[in-house]
């Protein structure tokens, strides 16, 4: 393995160099741990690199790039498994899927690791009704900061303190989470346009009384009254159309691709088309197509170009706040050709898990955009304010005081990871950034 | 570290009381993420307001002395920068601007200069790259000058010294390629400054914040040569293609 590797996330923004490093075994893992502690700048564990920010690279120090640990038991009656950490939601699925069950919670990608997956105590398009992916787990193995091997369940503090604990806690080993019951490898999804801001919600709410599955496509382009209109789409587990429902290869990007191709005008025409091109109605979509559009095209970040980009997520309890940024991005000009807005349900115990009650809304916008960091810094000022907070899994560029103050529970946390992590070996230059 | 849009924690200044260095901590701390300043410099009434004007404004403010006369105490100057906690930028401001007639009279003028602005600056960056290497990530910023290009009957001595600091400097940029570290090689024109008080400016000429916001600006992406104002990139390529005999009879 190379001595030294560059390393950045999703978002291709703030590249860094450290000393990669794998293991196959706890007891290696114990050793990586102490080879890191004893030079000095830490170690942090990375997955499928998918965290859009700085949350799984560490600057001058080692990353542990986890390729082992990938085995997964049999099923339980109760749909119980149990996944090596390294685990991707793509394979847990080509194995659970054909015996008829799912994920109980999926992010945007499948092409993320369980352990990153418990880091950034993920949610999907049914956190409104199932809460995020903490809900569904009974059981998780941890090396720590001392190379001690703990098990961890809900009834432990430590466990509350690793998910969304951004690997700080120790590395992950393995992963026990309970499967959903499905008769088939297809949704019915019903999908709806929608006017405006208010009308999304509005559409978005009703739809979250029905469906397991909401989301909202937001055009923050469209001018004047239609601005923060959508396409919104509400998914069913279907109970029939058999379960064969294996995903199609990711297509490589084209080489050679212009640098600027996501700009305001390019962004503005494909908004118009994908909103005309929404058709209200029903119809019948393979799992991967409704969860994963973007994995069909495999490495889509480089449309962004060397520059990169960030994606802003947020939650918040007051709808005006998501109107107030919405406008404030038209009014900068900030293109972005990824607006998701979604209702979540109640949060859970873990002190720096993201969800919360309320509105979250995810801005993909490129990082080269002039002004962008005074824009973000004002969103963060209001979202704070208003009791809400960014998604750590997302963030490059959130500043300390903005951090503290929209994870008060910071705390509880830090002295859970003073438990498993005297020494701070755990280390990543988003810990380093936000003084985690 | 230096956040994915471009904002940076730390910064250490050698040269601490230059006014580009001073014009750059002023341009980063508007982002809100400069916590901590190291100004290297010899001792001096300037240096101290500097440092206790800043010390109201950021988290940490430490003031090292730095003497680039002294050759023998460099390395232990810059661990004593460096040692304690990463940094994110490291600015190589220490320069003077000797007469270049007066070097013609007295040679120890234009050794003097190239202890200063040569082989200290070099020796300062060298330890600086290192630490920065170790680290795994930060941007080096060499002031170099528009006066390495093509020497001049005016100011070669002056411009002499600022073309080996800036041969090391695009140099060490090839061999920092994949450390994680990035460099930034600075041509300015005329900077209007206390150096050059009193002087008549040249053609092109810039002030301290609009060289401090150009190096701001590239602070993300790859090592780079900037010119400050841009447009002297293609002003120096047609100098540099000009025969003699035309270069001779420009405005000096």
């Amino acid at each position: 393995m190379a001595d030294r590797r560059g390393y950045t996330g999703w978002g291709r923004t703030a590249p860094t160099v450290a000393r990669p490093a794998t293991a196959a075994d706890p007891a290696q893992l114990a050793e990586v741990i102490e080879a890191a502690r004893a030079a000095g700048r830490g170690l942090i564990a990375r997955g499928l690199g998918r965290s859009y920010g700085d949350a799984a690279q560490n600057a001058g120090g080692t990353v542990l790039e986890l390729t082992g640990f990938d085995d997964i038991s049999s099923i339980a009656a109760d749909g119980s498994v149990t996944c090596g950490a390294a685990v991707s939601i793509d394979s847990l699925l080509a194995r659970t899927l054909p015996r008829g069950w799912f994920v109980p919670v999926t992010p945007g990608t499948r092409f993320v690791s369980l352990a990153g997956a418990v880091s950034a105590d993920v949610h999907g398009k049914n956190h409104h009704r199932d809460g995020s992916l903490a809900s569904h787990l009974s059981g998780l193995e941890l090396v720590d900061g001392l190379g001690v091997h703990r098990s961890l369940t809900p009834a432990d503090p430590l466990f509350w303190g690793v998910v969304g604990g951004m690997g700080l806690l120790g590395i992950l080993t393995s992963v026990t989470l309970r499967l959903r019951p499905v008769r088939s490898g297809r949704l019915v999804v019903r999908t709806s346009r929608t006017r405006d801001l208010q009308d999304t919600m509005q559409v978005l709410a009703e739809a979250d009384r029905q469906a397991p599955y909401t989301v909202a496509w937001v055009d923050c382009l469209a001018a004047g009254r239609r601005l923060g209109r959508g396409v919104v789409t509400a998914g069913t587990h279907s109970e029939d159309d058999g379960l064969d429902a294996r995903p199609r290869q990711p297509l490589p990007l084209p080489a050679g691709l212009p640098g600027n191709l996501l700009n305001r005008h390019t962004v503005a025409a494909f908004n118009e088309l994908y909103y005309r091109a929404a058709r209200p109605g029903v119809a019948r979509l393979p799992y991967w197509q409704y969860f994963y559009p973007l994995d069909a095209l495999a490495g889509w970040n480089r449309l962004y170009g060397r520059a990169g980009f960030v994606q802003y997520q947020f939650v918040t309890a007051d709808p005006a706040d998501v109107e107030w940024v919405i406008a404030a991005l038209r009014q900068h000009g900030a293109a972005s050709f990824l607006a998701v807005l979604k209702r979540f349900g109640p949060g859970n115990p873990a002190p720096l898990s993201f969800p919360a009650a309320g509105w979250t809304l995810a801005v993909d916008i490129p990082a080269a955009l002039p002004g962008l960091a005074g824009l973000l810094d004002r969103f963060d000022e209001r979202i704070a304010a208003a009791g809400g907070r960014v998604y750590l899994a997302k963030d490059s560029r959130l500043g300390r005081a903005a951090f503290r103050a929209m994870y008060p529970r910071l705390p509880e946390w830090s002295s859970l990871r003073d438990q498993a992590d005297p020494h701070r070996v755990f280390v990543s230059d988003l810990s380093r950034r936000l003084a985690l | 570290v230096i956040d994915s849009l471009g904002a940076p924690e730390s910064v250490l200044v050698l040269g601490g009381t230059s006014e580009i260095g001073t014009a750059l901590i002023e341009q980063f701390r508007t982002s809100g993420r400069l916590r901590r300043v190291v100004l290297a410099a010899r001792p001096s009434a300037l240096r101290d307001q500097l440092s206790s004007r800043l010390a109201g404004q950021l988290a940490e403010v430490r003031t090292v002395d730095f003497d680039a006369t002294d050759l023998d105490r460099i390395g232990e100057t810059m661990r004593a920068c460096l040692d304690d906690a990463d940094i994110d930028v490291v600015v190589i401001a220490a320069g003077v601007l000797p007469d270049n007639e007066e070097a013609l009279r007295r040679p120890a003028v234009a050794v003097e200069a190239a202890q200063v602005n040569y082989v200290a600056a070099m020796a300062a960056l060298l330890h600086a790259a290192d630490a920065l290497r170790r680290q795994g990530h930060g941007v080096l910023v060499v002031l170099s000058s528009v006066a390495a290009e093509r020497p001049r009957a005016a100011n070669f001595v002056y411009g002499s010294t600022k073309a080996g600091l800036d041969s090391v400097s695009r140099g060490l940029a090839e061999q920092l390629r994949g450390s994680g570290v990035t460099l930034l090689t600075v041509r300015p024109g005329f900077v209007r400054t206390r150096m050059t008080a009193g002087m008549a400016p040249a053609p092109f000429s810039t002030d301290p914040t609009t060289v401090a916001r150009a190096i701001a600006e590239n602070l993300r992406g790859p090592s780079r040569v900037i010119w400050v104002p841009g447009l002297l990139r293609w002003v120096m390529l047609a100098l540099r293609a000009m025969p003699a005999a035309v270069f001779r009879r420009l405005p000096q």
